[in-house]
């Protein structure tokens, strides 16, 4: 209980009030008032609580087990000095910043983001954030939508599958079209020499690349498909599931990206079973007023100081509801600080340093593996921090991992799971706090799992 | 440094109130932390078409970095540092214990690709938060997928479609009638899936009338959107008839739960006839606003759309949990991953630290705090819905601007001058020059009397001295922002010298 209210308190209030009890202050029809107490068990003091709490975080062991796991999720090293900012009660506990007056901090610090985001992405406005990477996407094939008047949308397979999900669940809301791209993924990337075909008929909003993609490898599109994109005013969205790449990796802005989606938990946002995480959406200025969510921009007060505010509201729905651009209400300012802050910390240098390190990291994973007899790469291109292992003959991706988890490794993700054909497949993940011991354990079991009938048919 | 890059350094360092530069302005290049080991080069891994061409981002010290930030922190009003009366948005406490309970190792660093075997504490944090939720609002089951209370809201449209769509009512039932006392993302979640917005005007009393409702509620409508109480603070007595009239036109109700800390242990959306309802968490159960987010809303739903609840659903087979995918109704997944779960990890800490019988309690003085606000404050401002309110109520500067020109927003400015956060304004629509308060249950009786006194000097002030009024606030890091220019002119990022990005 956190209600500071004596007795007394509740008596005098009462009075002043001018009921007698509580419970006449409650007062609702006989035919709902409530027929029986909570299946809420009682309260706890904060001692035992704790200890509650606690027993349910003491049975995720998979936080005790050496991890390859990414797919989306990316385990980095978090520098103390973002929680101990982040953690400060004045951005925790703020509201909105709607009293732009009282909000200075935030709406400076969201306004930071906002630049940290066109920056890295090469593109000319940011939003304030939208809920992840996922939605992110949605919300960016909506302004394409918006933007061209058409209502299909063109997804290369090699998007993260939960991306394509999320956007296929907005689709059926809005009653758009999603195809994906006419090719295979065999080759690691996408194919799209199939575009110019696909294109020609200026059915398509948007088409949609991420690059790393799903597989890890760097995939975007060259002149022959940016020219058929810019031929027939169709949008191209780049992905970034993974914002890390950022660092050292040609961004959407500069691969012909109209507008950029993603997902910034890498910085400085803990993996926390998959959220809260913090997309962003960038985009060229045509698409400024299509943008969804919060914007801040700079303005100056009554006296002619400098001053932050949130700006552009008219395409909010607490302004045009039904008409808005989207319904999105939050940002995920509080990540997007996590976010800011660590980019500030870590600075240019130290995010060059840092990504460079997870590209060093994945191919040092990629030397080891592909050591181990039987075990290849999936994929020849260029990987960033990720990658597909292809498991010996007779063994699936699915068998290899279950050895693995029995010697506390959690190899990777079982590429099965989205691509039937690639159920020979692991996707592998290596970022800067992967170390060669690791590295080693897990080459090492792979070497010893490799000779067991049970995983390998002979 | 030059003699005028030093004056503005020290401007910037001592004058009070003084802008604060923005991080882009501090850094200098080479300006490194040792965060990370040196290592090879890229190029050694990568060609150098794949690479970007330069990364125009300052180097900080991390004292630098520091100071900054927390200066920042300072320009910035939050529930730590005073009264929040704003309406609708439940700004009450953030106890800690909850985010130390988030940060525990064994949920911070657990992957959301972890095996369902490995992840078990987890798992049942979701699958206990859902089972109180489903037991405090009367849902038959709650999904926590969607990430805040907007998303909640398109998740239930979604399965309200998807339920129709399946019964073959789809092309015709395409209507969400929607009362002018609704929150605005109501209507914006609607458009978001098709649907078409029929308004409803609050009678005399405040309240949707079943007369109304009757009248607009045919073979088209999808969904009947409403919350209770309602964003007057009033409790929709009429509730039942409502909901069976919806029901007699065969479509859904569906109640927004932004005002649910006005409920718990004394009544449930659930036998009030709705058949889906969100929560904000960030709101009822006491997870940080971070300044507007990450928000956490769980959309819950009664026994006959179950199937229809967003992928994944957290199920209990014997003793074990896990994540079920395959739901071939299922409207499907709302987010990359399954939830906002450090949120769920909080919720569920609250939700233990109170109890079934403190949630009652909760509600209780959350409603008790509004009325004895209310009751101080009709002394001198219109409160146009003279009668007991639940959680929050509204009061109208209407008759004060009349008589002196100043109007609901300058009283709300004037509030920031008194230490107090500005309540919720010009919102319901319904209500001209509104005030819409809010006090929550956390707040005490001295700092209710504090906030209703400065009220009073407001109003008194805005009589004897309007101008004064018009100024405020005075005291703030800034005045009145010009939203006109900023809106005009869009200056939405920094960019580096030389670039064009």
């Amino acid at each position: 209980m956190y209600a500071p209210h004596t007795e007394s308190d509740i008596r005098a209030m009462l009075g002043d009030v001018g009921v007698s009890s509580l419970d006449e202050l409650l007062r609702v029809p006989d035919a709902i008032a409530l027929k029986e107490p909570l299946a809420v068990p009682p309260g706890l003091p904060e001692m035992e609580l704790q200890r509650t709490i606690g027993a349910y975080a003491a049975k995720n062991d998979a936080t005790k087990y050496t991890s390859f796991l990414g797919a989306g999720a990316y385990r980095h090293y978090i520098p103390p000095v973002v929680p101990a900012i982040a953690m400060r009660g004045e951005f925790l506990t703020a509201y909105t910043p709607y009293q732009a007056e009282v909000s200075q901090g935030y709406l400076q610090a969201i306004y930071e983001w906002q630049s940290y985001i066109c920056v890295l992405t090469g593109l000319e406005l940011a939003n304030a954030s939208v809920y992840d990477g996922a939605t992110a996407l949605a919300e960016a094939a909506i302004m394409a939508v918006n933007a061209t008047g058409r209502r299909a949308i063109l997804v290369s397979p090699a998007v993260h599958p939960n991306y394509r999900a999320v956007l296929q669940t907005y689709a059926r809301g809005l009653d758009l079209t999603i195809d994906e791209l006419r090719t295979d993924v065999a080759g690691g990337t996408t194919a799209f020499d199939a575009l110019e075909a696909q294109l020609a008929d200026e059915r398509y909003a948007a088409v949609v690349a991420q690059s790393p993609n799903f597989f890890g490898c760097i995939d975007v599109p060259g002149a022959a498909a940016r020219a058929a994109i810019e031929k027939t005013g169709t949008v191209l969205i780049g992905v970034v599931a993974e914002a890390m790449s950022l660092g050292v990796l040609s961004p959407p802005g500069e691969w012909g990206a109209h507008i950029a989606a993603g997902e910034g938990q890498s910085f400085g946002n803990p993996v926390a079973y998959g959220g809260p995480y913090v997309g962003f959406i960038a985009a060229n200025k045509e698409h400024m007023r299509r943008i969804p969510g919060r914007l801040v921009g700079r303005t100056v007060d009554g006296a002619g100081k400098l001053a932050y505010t949130l700006t552009l509201q008219a395409r909010e729905q607490h302004i045009r509801r039904e008409k808005a651009t989207s319904n999105i209400c939050t940002n995920q300012a509080h990540c997007a600080l996590c976010a800011t802050v660590y980019l500030a910390a870590v600075g240019a240098s130290g995010l060059r340093r840092c990504a460079t390190l997870n590209v060093e990291r994945a191919h040092a994973l990629a030397e080891r593996v592909t050591r181990v007899p039987g075990f290849s790469r999936r994929f020849a291109a260029p990987v960033f921090n990720e990658l597909a292992i292809q498991v010996p003959e007779g063994s699936t991706a699915k068998s290899v991992l279950a050895a693995l988890q029995e010697r506390q490794i959690l190899g990777g993700v079982d590429l099965g799971r989205w691509y039937p054909e690639l159920a020979g497949s692991i996707l592998m993940t290596a970022t800067e706090v992967t170390t060669d011991a690791e590295i080693e354990t897990l080459a090492t079991a792979l070497g010893s799992i490799a000779k067991e009938p049970h995983v390998v048919r002979a | 440094m030059s003699a005028p890059e030093l004056e503005t350094e020290l401007r910037n360092r001592f004058e009070p109130g003084a802008n604060e530069p923005l991080i882009f302005e501090l850094g200098h290049p080479g300006r490194a932390n040792a965060y990370f080991p040196n290592g090879r080069a890229v190029e050694e891994f990568l060609p150098a078409s794949a690479l970007r061409a330069e990364l125009p981002l300052p180097d900080n010290s991390e004292l630098e970095v520091v100071r900054h930030y927390t200066r920042l922190s300072q320009r910035n009003f939050s529930i730590d540092t005073g009264f929040y009366p704003l309406g609708s948005c439940t700004m009450k406490y953030n106890p800690r214990v909850n985010d130390a309970m988030a940060n525990l190792p064994g949920f911070r660093d657990l992957h959301p690709f972890a095996p369902d075997e490995l992840a078990q504490g987890a798992l049942g944090v979701m699958y206990d938060l859902e089972r109180y939720l489903a037991s405090i609002f009367g849902m038959a089951q709650f999904s926590l997928n969607p990430a805040a209370g907007a998303h909640a809201e398109l998740a239930a449209l979604l399965i309200a479609k998807a339920y129709f769509t399946k019964r073959g009512e789809g092309a015709k039932r395409t209507t969400v009638i929607v009362p002018d006392t609704a929150h605005g993302t109501n209507p914006a979640s609607a458009a978001m899936v098709g649907y078409k917005v029929v308004s409803l005007r609050s009678d005399a009393r405040g309240r949707v009338s079943v007369d109304d409702v009757k009248a607009v509620a045919g073979d088209d409508t999808a969904v009947c959107m409403m919350t209770n109480p309602n964003t007057l603070g009033l409790f929709e007595d009429h509730i039942i008839e409502i909901a069976e009239a919806v029901h007699a036109a065969g479509g859904l109700m569906y109640y927004d739960g932004a005002n649910a800390n006005a409920l718990m242990g004394n009544a449930r959306p659930g036998d009030m006839g709705f058949d889906l309802m969100h929560l904000n968490t960030h709101k009822t159960f006491s997870i940080p606003h971070g300044g507007g987010g990450a928000g956490h809303g769980p959309v819950g739903v009664a026994a006959h759309l179950v199937e229809y609840l967003p992928t994944p659903v957290v199920v209990k087979e014997g003793e074990r949990y896990a994540l079920e995918f395959d739901r071939p109704l299922g409207i499907g997944p709302m987010r990359s991953f399954w939830s906002n779960f450090a949120h769920a990890v909080r919720a569920l800490t609250y939700i233990r630290a109170n109890g079934g019988d403190g949630l009652a309690k909760v509600s209780q003085l959350a409603v008790l705090n509004a009325n004895y606000v209310r009751v101080k404050v009709r002394e001198f401002l219109e409160t146009p819905y003279d009668e007991i309110c639940r959680h929050e109520f509204v009061a109208s500067a209407q008759e004060l601007k009349r008589e002196t020109g100043v109007r609901a927003l300058d009283i709300a400015k004037a509030l920031l001058d008194h230490g107090f956060h500005a309540p919720t304004m010009y919102f319901p629509l319904l209500v001209p020059e509104c005030l819409m308060i809010e006090p929550t249950e956390t707040e005490s009786k001295e700092t209710l009397d504090a906030f209703v006194a400065a009220l009073r000097a407001i109003v008194e002030q805005a009589k004897s001295d309007p101008e004064s009024v018009l100024a405020a606030p005075v005291t703030t890091v800034v005045g009145r922002v010009d939203e006109t220019r900023a809106a005009r002119n869009p200056d939405l990022r920094w960019s580096p010298a030389g670039s064009s990005r």
